[in-house]
């Protein structure tokens, strides 16, 4: 039953957060400035999110992560699409760890 | 409806299944490991798949299922879910500004599916948002996200571990890989972008130690975005 409390709590304060944008940007105008921000977001949450992350994929070795990394973003930078860039990094990390 | 909108839909939901296959591929190994985990901490098959529908989001559910198995008192679990999710409300509000024009069942729709991965996928993938049924190439990316996440987690506790400890090991890099291939081309259209993603890394490097990886990722993201005001130029974004 606690159990049952604790994901019920969980899923509300997950998805609360998620759903507020939703209803406010229609009633908010925002400024220029503002507009701007919120679109250099993706970028700047792709960079926070890759990395110091990146490095804990094998937690005592952190120097794998970073090579499937740079494996990732040289396949990426020759336009290789973005299933072979994963599946390539996967590799990676598998033939370093054998 | 004529054969023609039938077509253009059909269309989006292809593009939107190929442009979520890396979260697919990224989130069936992570789910299975959350089940084994959850198993092993005590919840039941329905418990921790019920925490898949319900919460659908991976590291609070990780952390989650641990602090359950650690029996951590309700209110703190739920205040700790609460800080490492909230770098959601600004992704949230970054993607729903940008499907601004979308009707509201559809920003609410697809804002419930947002995580760091959708999140991604939906906001380097532009062109959609002006196209016709362009919502249904977004919400096919939360579906098949959502139900690969659900699949997984439910497999997990059942099964086990059916995928081999180094392969699933190697496949935890996926997403990051897959954060590295939405981001890339960004930057080779636009080389400024390196800027803000690398300021974002620095910022979440130097911060999360003292303040955690949930409000790393929050502040590393909202300062990142923040140098992007001064270095991005208007008619190139």
């Amino acid at each position: 039953m606690m159990i049952w409390v604790i994901i019920i709590g969980m899923a509300l304060v997950t998805v609360i957060p998620r759903i507020i944008p939703a209803f406010i940007v229609d009633f908010i105008q925002f400024p220029d400035w503002v507009n701007k921000w919120l679109q250099a977001i993706p970028y700047a949450a792709l960079g926070a999110l890759i990395f110091p992350g990146i490095m804990t994929v094998i937690p005592d070795q952190p120097y794998i992560g970073v090579v499937a990394g740079i494996v990732a973003i040289l396949l990426a930078w020759l336009r290789i699409h973005v299933i072979f860039v994963v599946l390539s990094a996967i590799l990676t990390v598998f033939l370093l760890t054998i | 409806m004529d054969l023609e909108e039938k077509q253009l839909i059909k269309m989006q939901v292809r593009d939107g299944f190929i442009a979520g296959s890396p979260i697919v591929v990224g989130y069936l190994p992570i789910a299975i490991a959350y089940g084994v985990l959850a198993k092993q901490a005590g919840m039941t098959l329905m418990e921790l798949t019920g925490m898949s529908l319900l919460v659908y989001a991976g590291a609070a559910q990780f952390m989650g299922a641990g602090m359950i198995g650690l029996g951590v008192s309700a209110l703190e679990i739920i205040i700790a879910t609460f800080v490492l999710n909230f770098r959601h409300f600004v992704m949230s509000l970054s993607f729903i500004n940008q499907i601004k024009h979308y009707a509201r069942k559809w920003k609410f729709g697809l804002s419930l599916g947002l995580t760091d991965e959708t999140f991604s996928v939906s906001s380097i993938y532009k062109k959609q948002e002006n196209q016709a049924y362009g919502y249904f190439f977004y919400g096919t990316i939360m579906l098949t996200s959502y139900l690969s996440w659900v699949l997984g987690s439910f497999l997990g506790g059942m099964l086990g571990d059916i995928i081999p400890q180094n392969l699933s090991q190697s496949m935890g890099v996926a997403l990051y890989a897959m954060f590295i291939g939405l981001l890339i081309p960004s930057i080779r259209k636009y080389k400024r972008i390196a800027v803000i993603s690398i300021a974002a890394m620095l910022i979440n490097y130097i911060v999360s130690p003292y303040i955690g990886d949930g409000w790393g990722i929050v502040v590393g993201t909202v300062l990142g975005a923040f140098i992007g005001i001064f270095v991005l130029e208007e008619e190139k974004i």
